[in-house]
């Protein structure tokens, strides 16, 4: 009966795009009304394939879902690989106007490639990551199998629709110009579709769960969850121009969409890459420690802290702008105040090592997890020293701020997810271990440097650009031309592209170590369990 | 009074107000007596388990 249903609906889907594709005002909806058509297309047909045979009626209730796990850890590497190299690419076109082809102008320059590139970072990787990494926690910290069945599948697949769409519309120009809310109107429903899919199965697993306490983790996550939603319905409530065409109308306007569009994105900070990455280092750390995480009491606090300020904090990108001088203080003074569940945070993760410190030496996936928590700690120090109205005033809309940015992105985010895909990959796969561990040690050393070389380059080209924008000579005009400042950043452009092959080449030997170890490392016995229950 | 006053005088008096005391009662709840053991319990959880999910309320710890 259920088939029956599914195949009106794609039916209808299909008639829709087809009409979508033929009526189109713009490339960017024509392209993606037929790749919807396509996509539609080949599920109806297979939908129909499997409609009236008979059923195989198994109880999986004795096992974990983890093949959306494993797809998950796939899609993460894949994103992860494809976001760094448009990095590096843009970063080279800054450096080298050149690389700005002709031929490929309106849809390979760096104004359409970058929102591809931080989609793509933060979105498909960090999404992927998040998506993956929550659901292997919320099934072994709840002891029960995913709720929902294969909702959880159509959570991945759909989450890969949004991501494709996403980033083919960049490039054809589909963008409502909000930074990390580019996609278009229907690109942003379909995401809320996905979106409560993902938190029905979170919650439908956590409500079914046979421990009696929701682990720390699982609250982490689900504020994330909870919070991007209403960050994303919030911030995207546009009015399109024609149902035939991807351009629409924001309703808010002026400075409070500045404001709505910042509350956003520094939320979009706060609870996709702060919150949700907590969740992974409060399960993954003291997984890989194979001790309890430090103080189980200090994570509570940090856990209320942080949702409690963070959403606060947005009015500090809006310094010296028409938003009210009351609004940006009180952004400036949570951020803050913010600065410490985040150390608190922080030490909480590191304290876990503490007996354990010789793994450090031992383990380099227990090092790329320590320093993403250095690295945490670095730029949530820095970030709240940014906000500050007078330290603002110098390194706003300069290189400082995409330095920082990467401290934190490169730095926290991207390190723990590599030592949750280390984790992840030998306990997935079922395999005894990872196959080379000096490999995990090159990815770690040319990550870290490629992260030094990176932040130290933006920190001396965002200054000095500050610098020189604000110079004055003695009779009060300024002294230098927004041009000098460009090619006075030259070299360090060069050094930053540098820093991102470094760390695009770190995660390439990452893709090999993790391919390999599914096809070359001995298979595990019978039991994937390591640790041993610690009452 | 229109709705904007009438949330935005909520907002930075009576909610401010319940939230900065929920946040506090949150910090009082974690030191209460006996803590330190409750909390032992699920800090150990993401060692059980770690293979397949728990068959019956009693199949844990």
């Amino acid at each position: 009966m259920l088939n029956y249903i599914k195949l009106i609906v794609l039916g209808l889907v299909v008639l829709f795009a087809m009409m979508g594709a033929s009526f189109a005002r713009d490339l960017a909806y024509q392209v993606h009304m037929i790749l919807i058509m396509v996509v539609a297309g080949g599920l109806f047909l297979w939908t129909l394939r499997q409609t009236d045979e008979p059923e195989a009626v198994a109880d999986l209730s004795g096992e974990y879902n983890d093949g959306v796990i494993r797809a998950g850890v796939i899609a993460t590497c894949f994103w992860g690989i494809a976001g760094f190299l448009v990095g590096v690419i843009i970063a080279f076109q800054l450096a080298f106007p050149a690389l700005n082809f002709e031929w490929a102008q309106g849809y390979a320059n760096f104004g359409r490639l970058r929102p591809l590139h931080t989609s793509a970072v933060i979105f498909a990787f960090g999404g992927n990551a998040l998506i993956a990494s929550s659901l292997y926690i919320v099934q072994r910290t709840s002891a029960a199998r995913l709720w929902g069945g294969n909702l959880a599948w159509f959570v991945f697949w759909g989450y890969q629709l949004f991501i494709v769409l996403a980033a083919t519309g960049y490039l054809l120009g589909g963008t409502q110009s909000k930074e990390y809310a580019e996609p278009e109107w229907y690109v942003d429903l379909w995401l809320t579709i996905v979106w409560v899919a993902y938190l029905a199965v979170f919650l439908g697993t956590i409500i079914k769960r046979k421990e009696p306490h929701i682990y720390v983790a699982n609250w982490f996550l689900l504020s994330f969850i909870v919070t991007v939603a209403m960050l994303h319905v919030v911030n995207n409530l546009t009015i399109p121009v024609s149902i035939w065409g991807s351009k629409s109308v924001i309703v808010w306007a002026g400075v409070q969409d500045a404001m709505v569009q910042w509350w956003y994105g520094h939320n979009a900070v706060g609870f996709f890459l702060t919150a949700g990455f907590l969740g992974m280092m409060y399960y993954f750390i003291p997984k890989q420690a194979e001790r309890p995480v430090f103080s189980y009491k200090l994570s509570i606090i940090h856990f209320w802290a942080l949702i409690f300020l963070y959403i606060w904090a947005g009015p500090h990108h809006l310094h010296y702008t028409a938003l009210p001088d009351w609004a940006s203080t009180l952004g400036m003074v949570f951020s803050v105040v913010l600065w410490m569940p985040s150390w608190g945070g922080m030490i909480n993760g590191l304290m876990t090592l503490s007996g354990a410190w010789d793994k450090l030496r031992t383990d380099p996936v227990i090092r790329m997890m320590v320093i993403s928590l250095g690295f945490y700690g670095m730029s949530t120090f820095e970030g709240p020293m940014m906000s500050i109205r007078a330290v603002n005033s110098l390194s706003h809309y300069t290189d400082w701020t995409i330095g920082h940015v990467h401290s934190g992105a490169l730095g926290w985010n991207g390190m723990i997810t590599f030592g949750a895909l280390y984790f992840l990959v030998p306990v997935l796969w079922k395999r005894e271990r990872l196959y080379s561990l000096t490999m995990v040690s090159w990815h770690f050393w040319l990550a870290t440097i490629g992260i030094v070389l990176y932040a130290a380059s933006m920190w001396v080209t965002g200054i000095m650009e500050g610098l020189m924008w604000r110079e004055v000579d003695a009779n009060g005009f300024l002294v230098n031309s927004f041009a000098d400042t460009v090619s006075a950043k030259f070299p360090m452009y060069v050094v930053r592209g540098l820093g991102g092959v470094l760390f695009l080449a770190g995660a390439i030997i990452m893709c090999y170590n993790l391919w390999m170890t599914v096809k070359a490392s001995p298979a595990k016995e019978k039991s994937l369990s390591t640790a041993v229950p610690a009452e | 009074m229109e709705t904007y006053t009438f949330l935005r005088q909520l907002a930075d008096s009576w909610f401010l107000l319940a939230m900065f005391l929920f946040f506090v009662g949150v910090i009082f709840w974690v030191f209460r007596p006996g803590s330190t053991k409750a909390y032992e319990d699920p800090a150990n959880s993401i060692f059980r388990n770690t293979d397949k999910p728990a068959q019956s309320k009693e199949a844990q710890s």
